[in-house]
């Protein structure tokens, strides 16, 4: 069968089981737009092709398939690296396509050339430059075999528009080997000597502590975590990528650790004797000061990436698998540490003292951000998706939402990229319809990606935005208030310019707002009545509120700073 | 490549130095990526050198001498490893590694320090493969060690254009394997 570059490339689609593509079309991807039409893939037209990449983040994240994206060369191609490099950070499975100047003209400054791939080096798993039709479907099988398998992330794959025109005899690879990929060897086998060896460290240990990190979800790991934490009682924290890895219900489990970790996660990393990092990376915002971060601690260390081990913290034990194989190894060989209540004693005596804890809310003033999130959480469906956009809004959702299972916390964790939340919201309601998703947005993310409402309202994909607008960068201004005097500098954004409802409403949405308890019960309530078209609710929020708990910058976790209210006579 | 490549006093090799010989896929970028991940993570390169290997068209043979004060060398490996094209790593370590490299020199000469020219490369065991009137270019495949010292013995003389290859290597023979 011949079939041009374009129609390969769809038809290759089709073959990884792809159902939806976020793009925007241009001069150089023009020919791929055709075959679309006759395509059983859904195609969602994006406003701005940065949204179109955030989407199919969100998308991978809600549904645990790679996202695909499909954006033009040139500026279509530069607007979509914010969302790749973001993907490379958070280790998100992505295809990212993008049209590239016909072969002939590549090198000479074409309209609309920029070398994407050059570009997007260093922030891709792998990309490639297509050079004849006949590869399309070995690089598009490879591009999906590389995003998903090993440590995710995104692949790249820059099509010349001559390419795409010229044809080739349709074949589909049918096996890895024909994917061409020698340097690639995902799988690992297990080292039953590192296991012996974790197996011993955790039968010494008194104070272990299991660091959960974004691995453990990309690996699948929630039953095996929940079966060996169940039956080893070993407390759990789950890192900011990792929330929904470990159910917040259950009372073994103590929160987030990191910068803005509650007391006793970061307090039981701290004092711990016995590190279990699961798919986690000693990133800084969990470590503090590195020099004194678990000091007393062995180490092990499972990853799939074994660039991790000793990078930043060194490692007693490296174990190179899945965090779900090396849990069930654990639990073959029955891994149990010494007795443990001592250990957890000390820890509810940290829960209780040093609780999340924010200022009642008052009736009439403006409201607590954090009781606007759990207001919405309350009266949510279970299994809600949550994302977020990134600043004081996206730690609080962390905080006060309950997160029960895999694939309910969509958020951009190491890159920290602001605009995230919109977006991310319509990609995972695209890959996950039956749910209901909630944006914890903040009034300065929202004006960076808020276009995409249109496409949501026009494709039919009715998501629910919460803005928490304490009418400023909030994140920024905490910091300008603790530790730049109070000195308040470009960080106010008015809470009125724009208006967020009328501005909804010009995008299709409904739009409400709410500046006091009852308003927002009601709106809550009003907006969990509506499922046809998107709600964009513009709550008022108390710009004063900073989030606790908090460790400053580079200093040490043994300096965590609690909300005022708890703050005794010893911290 | 290395902002400051003379760690070592007068050998120029860095003090903590390691070969690594990477096999990668014969492919255009490839070298890109080597040099991209090394300037992204900080790692210094101090020499490297690229041919096919095997006379293979489909693989080349990259030799890479890294500074592993820069980083730890398991971090330069992992992540070099995670290249998609990278298909092997060999690490050699100097003591390990048969190392060779090739200079090249090109020295101005006239009738009072021709004689002492053609003395030095006949000292350090360079030979002589281009002449005229005012220039003599001179060659040495060697060890760094030897090359080293024939830089060093060139540097009293004016107007020396220089270029050295960076070494290739190859893992040392076992001795005590069987006939
Ligand atoms: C693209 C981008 N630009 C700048 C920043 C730095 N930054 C981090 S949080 C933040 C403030 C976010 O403001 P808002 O969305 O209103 O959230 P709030 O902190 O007020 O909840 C800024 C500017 C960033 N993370 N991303
Ligand atoms: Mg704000």
């Amino acid at each position: 069968m011949q079939l041009t570059g374009a129609q390969a490339l769809i038809k290759s689609l089709e073959r990884e089981g792809v159902d939806t593509i976020f793009g925007l079309p241009g001069g150089a991807i023009l020919p791929v737009y055709d075959p679309i039409l006759d395509s059983s893939i859904r195609h969602i037209l994006v406003r701005h092709e940065q949204g179109a990449g955030h989407m199919a983040e969100g998308y991978a994240l809600a549904t645990g398939k790679a996202g695909v994206a499909m954006v033009t060369s040139g500026p279509g191609a530069t607007n979509i690296v914010t969302p790749i490099g973001n993907a490379h950070m958070d280790s998100t499975p992505l295809v990212v396509i993008t049209g590239q100047v016909a072969t002939a003209a590549i090198g000479s400054d074409a309209f609309q050339e920029c070398d994407i791939t050059g570009i997007t080096m260093g922030i891709t798993k792998h990309n490639f430059l297509i050079q004849s039709a006949h590869e399309i479907p070995r690089v598009v099988a490879a591009a999906f075999h590389l995003a998903t398998t090993g440590r995710p992330g995104p692949v790249l794959i820059d099509l010349p528009k001559d390419v795409s025109q010229s044809t080739m005899e349709w074949w589909y690879p049918s096996s890895i080997e024909e994917l061409d990929l020698p340097g690639y060897h995902p799988d690992v086998e297990i080292d039953p000597r590192a296991v012996a060896h974790a197996v011993e460290l955790i039968g010494l240990s008194e104070r272990p502590v299991l660091y959960v990190g974004g691995g453990a979800l990309k690996s699948r790991a929630n039953d095996a975590l929940l079966a060996f934490a169940e039956r080893t009682n070993i407390p759990v924290v789950t890192t900011l990528m990792a929330r929904g890895a470990f159910p917040d219900s259950r009372p073994q489990h103590l929160g987030m650790p990191g910068m803005h970790g509650t007391y006793s996660a970061v307090t039981a990393l701290q004092k711990s004797d016995l590190l279990i990092a699961l798919g986690a990376r000693f990133d800084d915002r969990v470590t503090g000061q590195l020099s004194s971060f678990a000091t007393g601690a062995k180490v092990i260390h499972v990853d799939i990436d074994r660039a991790e081990f000793n990078k930043v913290r060194k490692a007693d034990v490296t174990l190179q698998t899945n965090v779900a194989l090396a849990l069930l190894a654990f639990d073959e060989a029955n891994a149990t540490p010494l007795n443990l209540d001592v250990w957890w004693k000390e820890i509810r005596t940290w829960q209780e003292r040093y609780p999340l804890a924010y200022d009642a809310p008052s009736d009439d003033g403006p409201l607590r951000p954090q009781y606007v999130i759990e207001a919405i959480a309350r009266a949510a469906a279970p299994g809600t998706i949550v994302t977020s956009g990134v600043g004081q809004h996206q730690m609080w959702a962390s905080q006060y939402w309950q997160f029960e299972e895999a694939g309910t916390w969509v958020n951009s964790g190491g890159a920290g990229t602001m605009g995230f939340g919109v977006p991310a919201a319509i990609g995972a309601k695209a890959g996950r319809p039956d749910r209901t998703v909630w944006c914890i947005d903040g009034d300065g993310c929202f004006q960076m990606t808020a276009q995409e409402l249109v496409t949501a309202r026009s494709e039919g994909i009715p998501i629910k935005v919460a803005i928490l607008n304490n009418a400023y960068l909030g994140m920024v201004r905490q910091w300008q208030e603790m530790f730049y005097e109070e000195r308040y500098s470009e960080v106010y954004l008015s809470a009125d310019l724009p208006d967020y409802v009328k501005w909804a409403e010009a995008m299709g949405c409904v739009g409400l707002r709410a500046s006091n308890l009852h308003e927002m019960h009601e709106v809550i309530a009003r907006a969990n009545e509506i499922n046809d078209v998107p709600v964009v609710i513009d709550f008022r929020t108390d710009s004063a509120e900073k989030v606790f708990p908090m460790v400053a910058s580079g200093s040490s976790n043994d300096e965590i700073m609690v909300h005022p209210s708890l703050r005794g006579s010893s911290r | 490549m290395s902002p400051e490549p003379f760690l070592g006093g007068t050998d120029h090799t860095p003090v903590r130095h390691h070969i690594l010989s990477v096999l990668v896929e014969n492919k255009a970028g490839v070298l890109a990526r080597i040099a991209g991940l090394f300037a992204r993570r900080g790692f210094n390169i101090y020499s490297l050198a690229v041919a096919p290997a095997e006379g293979n068209a489909r693989f080349s043979r990259v030799t890479i001498v890294v500074d592993a004060q820069s980083a730890p060398l398991e971090q330069i490996v992992g992540q070099l490893d995670k290249l998609v094209n990278v298909v092997a790593i060999k690490d050699l370590a100097p003591r390990d590694a048969i190392e060779r490299e090739l200079l090249l020199a090109t020295l101005s000469v006239d009738n009072i320090n021709r004689a002492s020219v053609l003395d030095v490369a006949a000292n350090t065991g360079a030979s002589i493969v281009d002449v005229n009137a005012q220039s003599v270019t001179v060659m040495l495949a060697g060890t760094p060690k030897a090359c080293d010292h024939l830089e060093k013995a060139l540097e009293s003389f004016a107007g020396v254009e220089l270029q050295r290859t960076g070494r290739v290597a190859l893992p040392r023979l076992d001795q005590t394997a069987m006939a």
